[in-house]
């Protein structure tokens, strides 16, 4: 299977990362090798198979649809890198000349 | 304190005599911990002011007062826990784990958390940001991964028992590289809440300790009952202990052809010696195939891999973990966060999942993967419908040198092979010391039916008391 550069710098926007242009080519060759070791798949039958993705038969685990004070806000804002006013601050979204 | 020659009752009896305070053993083991730790490297936090729970019972909590080591991909309140990533490097968790609830509720005392393959995501524990971790046998030799700090902490005799976590391997294949026992139960059995997801359908929590024993032990108190998982089997958990010391006569033991194969020379003498034991005692050997054996590495990476890329999203640098300083927009803290903050190892699994995952590869990669899945699941279904337990050998070598597989990821992919398929199947699987090759470790692994442990743990104990591996010490450190 032939994997190019451009599906690599597809395949980067969509897991959110980015490779600098001196590293693609290198990128590129060792996610080739890598998808096409995992191609050999395809040569398994599995016409009439069904898929697995959990293997273990499901109890559902319930509990008490109780709401619980689970989490103080000071503590949950302990982890984050920015803040202001008691808010995650986060770099401008809306850009104000295009707003107006 | 070195636990070399100790076990959780040897502790328990000394601790309940008054012949050893469980400050002292607390204090003790962190001195050790930091006077070893140099040519180790095993952890990544050592907690300096260990303490122990007051007015402990030793009579009825085995474990009460003793020193445990857990992964640092186990969530720890108020305990930093990094999954050995720049991304959380400095991330305080706000709640336990549900394995560390219950090992708190049975007085452990926390000494740290061990060092590990980012995410979880390796053969070596050289993928760290925090540094390569070194096996005690050989410290030019990588101590195997991603579980290899809890390995190292229990084969050095830093601890007595580790917790480690399972994704293809990551407790059996350090195990097996260390020379003690290592066991990733059925999928199902251990609460995986508090576990920070690599792949959340293989991902499996589990013990690591110089004996059986000590990990059935272990197995007891954090198997079972939790409401966060809606994954965890509601099966009455056994006590694990009544099958040490059981004889192995009459078991049926299936010997699978494809992985015997993998493996050559010593190593081969190695695991057929102790088939042989089992032999003499009166189980019962066959030999089996699994001939998909050759698909479960790429089965697996496929699986792995688009599980990871799916999990590893939260990872955005807005709520928690490291953000850019360089982003100018909002898209830029999701990109410059994570090519700044995760390794390299670890984006080539969310690009490879990503991969898997979009609109043109979907059924060519991850349905067709999930379908080889059930096939594999229904090669073992064959196989313990008559038999009790597969054995055979865990990995394909003895430890490698460090730095020598790093740049060729298919090759470190294939360390895996023998050790993956128990988490495709979600069958209970276990590494116990086999002997050594070229002054190395070598471990034979065994893998039951879903929810059989008990069959692991009477083989593994029988091994044990045959060949006396524990009495054996590394050799690799330097005074």
């Amino acid at each position: 299977m032939k994997i190019t550069e451009e599906t690599i710098k597809h395949v980067a926007v969509l897991s959110r990362l980015e490779i600098n242009e001196k590293d693609l080519g290198q990128v590129t060759e060792q996610m080739s090798s890598i998808i096409n070791m995992a191609d050999q798949l395809s040569e398994v039958d599995t016409a009439v198979v069904e898929e697995t993705v959990q293997v273990v038969d499901r109890d559902t685990v319930f509990r008490a649809d109780q709401p619980e004070h689970w989490q103080d806000r000071t503590e949950l804002m302990k982890n984050v890198p920015d803040q202001a006013n008691g808010f995650i601050k986060v770099p401008v979204i809306i850009n104000k000349d295009e707003d107006e | 304190m070195n636990y070399l020659n100790e076990d959780i009752d040897s502790l328990n009896q000394k601790l309940a005599q008054g012949t050893l305070e469980a400050d002292q053993l607390a204090q003790d083991t962190v001195a050790n911990i930091k006077q070893t730790d140099d040519q180790l490297n095993a952890w990544i936090t050592v907690q300096e002011d260990a303490k122990p729970d007051q007015d402990l019972d030793f009579a009825h909590h085995k474990l009460a007062g003793i020193p445990i080591a857990i992964k640092d991909n186990i969530i720890t309140k108020d305990v930093k826990t990094t999954a050995a990533s720049h991304i959380l490097d400095n991330y305080l968790p706000v709640y336990d784990a549900t394995v560390i609830e219950k090992l708190k509720e049975a007085h452990v005392t926390f000494v740290g958390k061990t060092n590990l393959d980012e995410f979880a995501m390796g053969s070596s524990t050289e993928h760290s940001y925090f540094g390569i971790t070194h096996n005690p046998w050989n410290l030019d030799k990588v101590p195997g991964g991603s579980s290899g700090g809890s390995a190292v902490a229990v084969a050095s005799g830093q601890v007595v028992a580790a917790l480690g976590s399972d994704t293809g391997g990551s407790i059996r294949q350090p195990a097996a590289f260390n020379g003690i026992f290592g066991i990733k139960p059925t999928y199902g059995r251990v609460s995986r809440w508090g576990l920070i997801a690599f792949a959340s359908s293989l991902d499996e929590i589990g013990v690591m300790s110089k004996r059986a024993k000590t990990s059935a032990q272990v197995l007891n108190v954090i198997a079972g009952q939790d409401e966060h998982d809606s994954t965890l089997s509601t099966r009455a958990v056994p006590d694990f202990t009544r099958f040490i010391g059981q004889a192995v006569k009459g078991m049926r033991v299936a010997v699978v052809k494809e992985y015997l194969d993998a493996v050559d020379g010593d190593m081969h003498d190695v695991i057929e010696q102790q088939i042989a034991v089992l032999k003499e005692a009166g189980a019962i050997i066959d030999e089996v195939s699994l001939p998909l054996t050759k698909y479960v590495v790429p089965d697996y990476y496929i699986i792995a891999s688009s599980e990871a890329s799916s999990n590893l999203q939260r990872f955005d640098g807005i709520r928690y973990g490291y953000r850019s300083k360089d982003a100018k927009d909002l898209l830029d803290v999701y990109v410059k966060s994570r090519s700044e903050g995760f390794g390299e190892e670890v984006q080539r699994r969310i690009m490879l999942g990503s991969f898997a995952l979009s609109a043109g590869s979907y059924d060519r990669f991850f349905r067709q993967a999930a379908k080889v899945r059930t096939l594999i699941c229904q090669d073992f279904d064959r196989i313990f419908a008559d038999h009790d337990v597969i054995v055979g050998p865990t990995t394909t070598t003895p430890a490698f040198d460090i730095g020598s597989e790093i740049a060729d990821p298919i090759k470190m992919y294939n360390n895996d092979i023998l050790t993956i398929s128990a988490n495709l199947a979600g069958i209970p699987a276990a590494s116990v010391p086999a002997g050594l090759v070229d002054g190395m470790p070598v471990g034979l692994q065994i893998m039951a039916k879903r929810f059989d442990e008990g069959s692991i743990f009477k083989v593994a104990d029988f091994i044990e008391r045959s060949n006396k591996f524990y009495e054996q010490t590394p050799t690799g450190m330097e005074d």
